[in-house]
């Protein structure tokens, strides 16, 4: 018996968070497969890959604020303020390409607001990106108030709907592989990726270790502000719409994602390919679900369920393992060698 | 650093000193300066209608408030609240469609053990399955708003349906205060009196400050933040059958985003983010300090989309206000301001 345990346990410490969900990965495509005939055709693949790409570009920068034990929620709101600017900007015949790039400048700026509260003042981040994800939100309501941008040129939504020649890769999605290869190699090869899991693991040991935890901090929240700007812009492309209610409640899903992905709540753990496997995985079941005609309040009802069992199924292997170790020291005690 | 602290110390006006230290009479002043004001640019603001409808819309929101400041004295947010009121609200209206004649009370108790019932999935989840109470609570903002829609599926339940006597509940008024407004305060008078006076309040304040030192002097952590949020799922489980008798008519829609309000209410009433400060009495002043103040945005032909960027920025700056204080209280104490 004490053989088998022992096994077992070895077979739990080996075991990825990343082998866990690629295995689960297989599952849901050979199981998406297996319920629905539409599910591995290259239309259906570019549409799953297509409706999730604002997500999964949120969810990378994140990954990294998570990493460093600090939160954004205010990235959906960053995107529908993007979104609702583009439109004015276009309609004021503001030229395409300035308006774009007045966008992402945007982004930063609200994301260097996110990031100047929460350096300077010291303030904790999940207060102050509730706050902007209010504020974001409202100045967007100011702009645009119920009104929509609906006339883009059509080059533009043929960006935002198509695909990279002789494949079923959507355009838009080509930027998400993009960033998160640079992203991946940030993270895992650099300096400053190491630093960033440092402050996440200990914030005051990577302080006296020379790591400039402002600053870092400070670019994570720029770089988060970004890339939801580049979000809303692919949502307004993608929909040819640009209104002031742009992607509400995405910040679930995309935190959802980071949580899924193996980053530790507690900050200091996680990958960039666990969090892609995890956004694939999220991809996967809301599009067989959307394809077995269930309904967007079942759908809310998944992705609150997988944000919170993202969190509570290594909670519960974390407490397992610790009582597994804890019965093994038992029986050393009672009998030693 | 030092140099800063000692700029803001030197730059330490007596006055606002005097005024921000307590932060219930900070709240008065304002709330009054506020009314006066506007009162001057449109006379109408203080006809004894328009009284009634900011107490009646206070009312809600500044009930959903107590039981966010015990969450938050403790270092816990709690932003499914909303979505409690939502299935409550709902859940009210068809009792009384479905069951006609029966009485009011049954169906406030039935609300609130429905309210006691979804606190209770938070309180395991936080409390036993050490899920943080942002990420819990955000999950179930949306798995509960989601059953709402799924359950109610486009129905809607009128005020033709509810009775009367319940609807009066939100209408009539005792001594020029609407009824609802009268259960607020009884309520507030109860959480005040709770929390300074008894253990568990004190606990909730000694977890806050410091939860690592809550443990040593054995207070049960665990219990008591899952005692916070029953209490918060109770006053949503109330909040939502008292939705039903303030509109009457309720969809799925009902409560929708209103959790951002009553964190920006409680915080703004200087219950501070980061635990274990703060009053009920203060936090119940905030909602009305915002409602106040959104009123007056009405009354000033501001349109109704600036409303929400307005409460966002009053969230940020109750925040970074309450860093300050909390910063210049350090200084005063000598005590060392951390390095990170």
């Amino acid at each position: 018996m004490s053989e088998n345990e022992s096994s077992t346990r070895r077979l739990a410490r080996r075991l990825s968070w990343e082998a866990i969900l690629g295995a689960l990965l297989l599952i849901a495509i050979s199981g998406g497969g297996f319920i629905n005939k539409d599910f591995l055709t290259a239309e259906n693949w570019a549409n799953l890959l297509a409706n999730f790409v604002e997500i999964a570009l949120m969810a990378l920068p994140l990954s990294l604020i998570v990493i460093t034990n600090e939160i954004d929620l205010s990235v959906a709101s960053i995107l529908g303020l993007s979104s609702c600017l583009l439109g004015l900007l276009w309609e004021f015949k503001c030229p395409m390409p300035a308006a774009i790039v007045i966008c992402l400048f945007a982004g930063a700026l609200c994301g260097a607001l996110n990031g100047f509260l929460i350096v300077r003042f010291r303030l904790p981040s999940l207060a102050v990106t509730i706050g902007t994800l209010a504020l974001f939100r409202g100045f967007a309501f100011i702009l645009l108030g119920d009104t929509a941008v609906a006339d883009f040129p059509p080059e533009y939504a043929a960006f935002g709907l198509g695909v990279i020649a002789h494949t079923f890769v959507p355009a838009p999605f080509a930027i998400f592989i993009f960033l998160a290869i640079v992203f991946w190699v940030v993270l895992h090869h650099t300096t400053i990726g190491r630093s960033l899991y440092s402050v996440g693991g200990n914030q005051t040991a990577a302080f006296f270790s020379g790591v400039n935890i402002h600053r870092l901090k400070m670019l994570l929240f720029i770089c988060s502000g970004t890339i939801s700007a580049l979000a809303g812009i692919i949502y307004t492309f993608r929909f040819s719409s640009s209104r002031a209610d742009n992607g509400t409640g995405f910040e679930l899903s995309a935190i959802a994602a980071v949580f899924l992905g193996g980053v530790m709540v507690q900050g200091g753990k996680g990958t960039i390919t666990g969090v892609v496997l995890s956004l694939l995985l999220i991809g996967i079941i809301n599009n067989v679900l959307t394809l077995a005609d269930v309904s967007n309040e079942i759908l809310r009802i998944v992705t609150g369920s997988l944000l919170i069992l993202s969190v509570l199924l290594p909670n519960l292997i974390a407490s397992t393992r610790e009582r597994w170790r804890f019965m093994r020291r038992q029986r050393e005690i009672a009998a030693p060698v | 650093m030092t140099d800063q602290g000692k700029s803001i110390v030197a730059n330490n006006n007596l006055w606002v000193g005097t005024l921000v230290r307590s932060r219930e009479a900070s709240l008065v002043l304002l709330i009054l300066a506020l009314t006066a004001t506007t009162n001057i640019l449109n006379p109408r603001f203080l006809s004894p209608q328009s009284l009634k409808d900011l107490m009646l819309n206070v009312s809600i929101i500044a009930l959903l408030v107590l039981g966010q400041t015990v969450i938050i004295l403790m270092r816990q947010i709690d932003l499914s609240i909303s979505s409690i009121v939502g299935i409550t609200a709902f859940l009210s209206g068809t009792l009384f469609v479905n069951h006609p004649g029966i009485p009011n009370l049954v169906v406030v108790l039935i609300a609130v053990g429905a309210g006691l019932a979804l606190g209770a999935v938070n309180a395991a989840l936080i409390a036993w399955g050490k899920i943080p109470a942002l990420i819990t609570t955000l999950g179930t903002l949306y798995i509960f708003r989601g059953a709402d829609y799924a359950w109610v599926h486009g129905r809607q339940v009128n005020a033709v349906n509810v009775p009367g006597s319940f609807l009066a509940v939100g209408t009539s008024t005792c001594l020029g205060i609407p009824l609802l407004t009268w259960i607020v305060l009884i309520l507030l008078a109860l959480f005040s009196i709770g929390l300074r006076q008894y253990r568990t309040g004190r606990e909730f304040y000694a977890i806050g400050s410091n939860p690592g030192a809550a443990v040593l002097a054995g207070i049960n952590v665990n219990r008591r933040v899952a005692t916070g949020f029953l209490i918060s799922g109770v006053i949503a489980g109330l909040a939502g059958a008292l939705w039903l008798a303030r509109f009457g008519t309720v969809d799925a829609t009902a409560g929708e985003g209103i959790e951002l309000s009553v964190i920006t209410s409680t915080v703004v009433g200087g219950v501070a983010i980061t635990g274990g400060v703060g009053t009920v009495v203060g936090a119940v002043l905030g909602a009305l300090l915002l409602s106040v103040f959104s009123s007056t945005l009405v009354f000033l032909r501001v349109p109704s989309f600036w409303q929400q960027a307005f409460q966002g920025a009053m969230l940020l700056l109750a925040i970074a206000m309450d860093a300050y204080l909390a910063h210049r209280h350090a200084l005063r104490s000598r005590v060392k301001w951390s390095h990170v």
